[in-house]
């Protein structure tokens, strides 16, 4: 290994330097000259028929460039979804359309109505208040089994009802489901309620439109997870422009947890209004915006039931599912309660029998789409709770029920549609029962009842499926996008390299990550090796990054680039020694030739590679720089088992983290720090979703938690020092680093450890309290508490 | 925001001509106007700032021993200069966060009167009287229910003069997203009296816990407050704790803050 950080090394972030010194680029950093200001004037109603927008007083105030309404949009294409689910009677489901100003209706609190352009941000704020609405506000449906209700109000008066589609999976499976049932020797059922939440990355949304009159070429600035996706679904359905006019540059990212891979209707708008104005057009969101603009995640109401037989083994398992898509389909919306959720039901376990039905509804609200998990994290949830309540229900112990149910031999087919190449669950149970010490548990517990508090130890599995994949299955499955990556590795003649990645770093740290690998297969210095990414000018067309697929479909497509160069640095260094190719050996840097003290240094390939004067250009082109592309075989399929120690008080309901341990199997590792930091992330993410968050609004459609004094975020204090391990490591088997993605696995993991740690607090009390829905705050445990 | 014109002026009288036109607004250390303000949700002609007001910042102990603190005192400030009222400094210490805590100042929180407030807990709980620019309040006729207060158009809290009792304690129970009180119970035992008061719980703001009190009188301690309890009826009911869970929180915390008073 590079003694500076090749594959295996905890090497500090390079990119920190420049975020901890405030010397990041990010959108809002881009300032434009001539650049004018976009404010967007939003509904206020959940639902109303927008029947006048009258303009005309507004469009005299000072500093007002031109206003913008729906009417200006109609001959322009409306926000595209890129993923269509068949449903199970084989229809494909109702998709309306999304104007990028509202026409005709608006359907949640926050859908822009008009935008005004000005000189300065202040005179489009003060215009915006002057334009005159004429809305006749509509009853709004909110709760999704009310909109499913004959005679409930229609968000799209052009579908037929409420419902975007009805999924059964594995259809075929449901009678056989059934039965099993009948012939339970045990059926235990869960009703419970996957809470709505914001993503609220620490950077707001951002756009900048910008139009060169001269050349006819747009470019867009933009907060985005994957720019190349963004320059597809905006260049090709939404304004027409062709891709190589079109540039979309999403250069540092603060964050974004899926919020930020949707296409969004203010990143068209100033694209649009850019050539509109010949001008830069600039949109930075606030934070109340973004709270009712940023598409929202989880939101599923789940009855599931569980069969045993009677030995305890798992027989069956069947959900039922209700699914918020929102007021709108976000980019890729359907996909996550059905591809990203059905197929993740078998868990780590060996249940013969599983169906799903899901059923997407339409309400007033902002649209939900995939946020840190996506689905999977939903699966992992109540499959998870379920297997507690049924352990408790047996009186059987929770590990041991799970350990008797685990898959133990790989590859493994599930009835969902997946196969698991590697995994060992048992090794990350073994791992977690060390490193959370569960002999200790007991002492802690008196400890605690001897301070008046309630102690109680929950653990879980979780399995992931990380870089979905591969193209031509999801395209099968109603992807409208391949789900490839891309990278192109330039070897300068000094021997440094550059790697452009279709992948997008918002946080994650490719920049260490990614140069590790590229350093370890040549043997080079890692600081030779610079990472480049989010600009469609300089990458290779990739899908960004989402679904913990970067170092697994990215990275692959790295290593394959770096091999090809590799492959065609060892024909020139064979021509450099007058040796076969065949026997050009690289390590550390430096070629040698088998059996012989003959060798050249990598810098010495390289310049020859761009100044050719003894080279074999009668075989080879000069030149180093390659580009791969990479579609894997299969997902991955991170697995762990995860163990929360809470403390509760009984006086208030306030429930504390006191412990929180994680066993992951990520495969092979490339910065076991940055894994760590992304486990760490993960899990409070997850602890806020278990504690503190939720966005909630009431029966008309208002938001009621629209900011930080209403959404509680997890801060430090709500969060334990944790014990992370992933030192269990079972290879992927089909990508060429043996690695499964790690970023999405804490959030996935958690919020399942936390509430069977309540819940098991309050069962040692005495109290037979199953189920507290998320969450669990000090008055809903308080209350659950009085019975 | 709107536009505003904003004058800074060094003393208290200037402060009150300027207050003294139309549409004027005094500006404290600002951590609930400048957000009203940044949400367009209010608009004054000029904000009168009074950071500039020496006479009216600092900690001193008056001739009959009371604290006596400057209405333009930072949280920060009390924080680490009010030890000879501990329970006092406790508070302020726990005020927000550190940026609300260096800019927001005791004159303001009290004059704003948020129902989730900390500091008219301890202002009602210590019977503390209220110096305003041209008069002293007590304490019991200050508070008017939530946001509302004895203060009149252009008149501002000069100072507020706390009586230092023999032990206090403030208990504050979060709200999770906004950390302020969903219920904060001040108790302080002078020689002869006791009073508690609660912040956070009621529709009517800060209030008294009268039983409370005739409790404590006669045994200060936290047995004495066994059997009591209030009614979630007028209290406080929303996404983070219905009535009946306020109620249930005022008679745990106060239990706590006699146990922990000192």
């Amino acid at each position: 290994m590079p003694k500076d950080g090749g594959i295996g090394a905890s090497t500090k972030r390079r990119e920190d330097i420049r975020f901890l010194t405030g010397n990041g680029n990010y959108t809002d950093d881009i300032n434009l000259r001539g650049q004018a200001y976009v404010h967007f004037l939003r509904s206020d109603v959940a639902h109303g028929r927008l029947n006048k927008v009258d303009t005309s007083a507004a469009e005299a105030m000072p500093g007002v460039l031109r206003i913008f309404t729906g009417a200006d949009f109609e001959n322009v294409g409306g926000l595209p979804c890129g993923w269509q689910v068949t449903d199970r009677f084989g229809e494909v489901m109702q998709e309306p359309g999304h104007p990028v100003l509202a026409r005709g209706k608006v359907r949640h609190v926050g859908d822009p109505i008009a935008a005004v352009v000005a000189e300065t941000y202040a005179q489009a704020r003060d215009a915006a208040e002057a334009i005159v609405l004429d809305i006749e506000e509509l009853p709004a449906v909110v709760d999704m089994k009310k909109a499913l209700e004959e005679d409930a109000p229609l968000v799209h008066d052009d579908l037929k009802s409420n419902l975007c589609y009805d999924w059964g999976f594995v259809e075929e499976n449901k009678a056989a489901v059934n039965e099993a049932f009948e012939k339970a020797a045990h059926v235990t059922t869960l009703e419970l309620i996957n809470n709505r939440l914001v993503a609220n990355p620490m950077e707001p949304r951002v756009a900048v439109g910008d139009f060169n009159r001269s050349t006819g070429d747009h470019t867009l600035y933009t907060t985005s997870q994957n720019p190349h996706v963004i320059r597809l679904l905006m260049g090709a359905f939404v304004l027409g422009i062709p891709e190589h006019k079109l540039r979309v540059v999403a250069p540092d990212v603060g964050g974004g947890f899926g919020s930020k891979i949707f296409h969004y209707a203010e990143e068209a708008f100033c694209t649009f209004a850019a050539k509109a104005l010949n001008r830069p057009v600039k949109w930075t969101c606030s934070r109340s915006e973004a709270f009712m603009t940023d598409a929202h995640g989880r939101d599923h109401v789940t009855k599931i039931e569980l069969a045993l037989d009677a030995e305890n083994n798992f027989t069956a398992i069947r959900t039922d599912t209700y699914a918020n898509m929102g007021a709108y389909l976000s980019t890729f919306a359907p996909s996550v309660p059905t591809w990203l959720h059905g197929t993740l039901m078998a868990g780590n376990y060996r249940t013969p029998l599983i169906y799903v039905n899901v059923k997407a509804v339409f309400t007033n609200t902002v649209p939900v789409d995939a946020y840190r998990g996506a689905g999977r994290p939903e699966a992992t949830f109540q499959l998870e709770r379920v297997i507690d309540k049924a352990a408790r229900e047996l009186g059987v112990d929770p590990i041991a029920l799970r350990r008797q149910n685990f898959i133990t031999e790989f590859p493994y087919a599930t009835p969902v549609a997946v196969e698991y190449d590697t995994g060992d669950y048992h090794a990350t149970m073994d791992k977690l029962e060390e490193i959370a010490d569960f002999k200790g548990f007991e002492a802690r517990r008196k400890a605690s009842a001897a301070k008046g508090k309630l102690r109680g130890l929950g653990i879980n599995c979780y399995i992931e499926a990380c870089g979905i994949a591969p193209s031509n299955l999801v395209g099968q499955l109603g992807a409208r996008a391949g789900l490839y990556e891309s990278a192109t590795v330039r070897v300068n003649a000094t021997g440094g390299l550059v790697v452009m990645t279709g992948s997008h770093s918002h946080g994650q740290g490719h920049e260490t990550s990614f140069a590790q690998v590229v350093a370890e297969m040549i043997g080079i210095d890692a600081n030779m090796i610079e990472i480049v990414h989010g600009d469609t000018a300089n990458t290779p067309m990739g899908m960004g990054t989402y679904g913990s697929r970067s170092i697994a479909v990215g990275g692959s497509a790295m290593v394959r680039a770096t091999e090809k160069i590799i492959n065609k640095a060892k024909k020139i260094a064979a021509h450099l020694m007058e040796a076969s190719e065949v026997d050009i050996e690289l390590k550390d840097g430096r070629f040698s030739v088998a059996g012989t003290d003959k060798s050249v240094a990598w810098g010495d390939v390289t310049l020859a590679a761009y100044v050719p004067h003894n080279y074999p250009l009668a075989d080879i082109e000069p030149g180093l720089e390659e580009t791969a592309f990479y579609d894997p075989s299969n997902f991955t399929y991170p697995s762990g088992a995860y163990a929360c120690e809470v403390e509760l008080d009984p006086d208030t309901g306030k429930v504390t983290i006191e412990r929180f341990s994680a066993a992951d199997d990520f495969g092979n590792i490339i910065n076991p720090m940055i894994v760590s930091g992304q486990v760490h992330g993960g899990i409070g993410q997850g602890i806020g979703q278990a504690l503190l968050e939720s966005c909630v609004y009431d029966e008309n459609g208002q938001l009621q938690t629209g900011s930080y004094m209403d959404y509680a975020m997890p801060r430090a204090d709500d969060v334990p020092f944790y014990q992370v391990d992933h030192s269990c490591q079972t290879p992927c088997t089909h990508n060429p680093l043996g690695v499964k993605g790690c970023g999405e696995a804490g959030a996935i993991g958690s919020p399942p450890a936390v509430v069977n740690a309540v819940i098991d607090a309050l069962q040692r009390s005495g109290r037979n309290i199953t189920h507290i829905d998320m969450p669990l705050s000090p008055s809903r445990v308080w209350q659950a508490m009085q019975g | 925001m709107y536009a505003f014109d904003i004058e800074r002026p060094a003393t208290i009288a200037d402060a009150i001509a300027a207050l003294g036109t139309e549409e004027a607004q005094a500006l404290g250390g600002g951590q609930t106007l400048i957000p009203t303000l940044k949400q367009r949700l209010a608009s004054p002609a000029k904000l009168v700032c009074l950071s500039a007001i020496k006479e009216m910042q600092g900690i001193c102990t008056a001739d009959d021993g009371a604290l006596c603190i400057g209405g333009g005192t930072t949280h920060a400030a009390v924080a680490a200069g009010a030890g000879a009222y501990p329970a006092l400094a406790a508070l302020a210490a726990h005020i927000g966060d550190p940026a609300v805590r260096n800019r927001g100042t005791i004159g303001g929180s009290l004059a704003n009167n948020d129902p989730s407030a900390c500091y008219p807990a301890a202002v009602l709980g210590s019977g503390a009287t209220v110096i305003t620019s041209n008069r002293s309040i007590a304490a019991d006729d200050y508070f008017q229910g939530m946001f509302t207060t004895a203060l009149e158009d252009g008149e501002i809290i000069t100072e507020v003069r706390f009586p230092v009792p023999e032990k206090a304690s403030y208990q504050k129970f979060e709200q999770p997203a906004s950390r302020f009180a969903l219920v904060g119970v001040f108790v302080a035992k002078y020689a002869g009296s006791v009073r508690v008061a609660v912040t956070g719980a009621s529709e009517e703001g800060v209030f008294r816990w009268a039983e409370a009190e005739a409790a404590l009188s006669g045994n200060f301690a936290p047995e004495a407050l066994e059997g009591l309890s209030l009614s979630g009826d007028g209290m406080i009911s929303d996404l983070h704790g219905s009535g009946a869970y306020r109620a249930h929180l005022v008679g745990v915390m106060a239990r706590r803050a006699v146990a922990a008073a000192h």
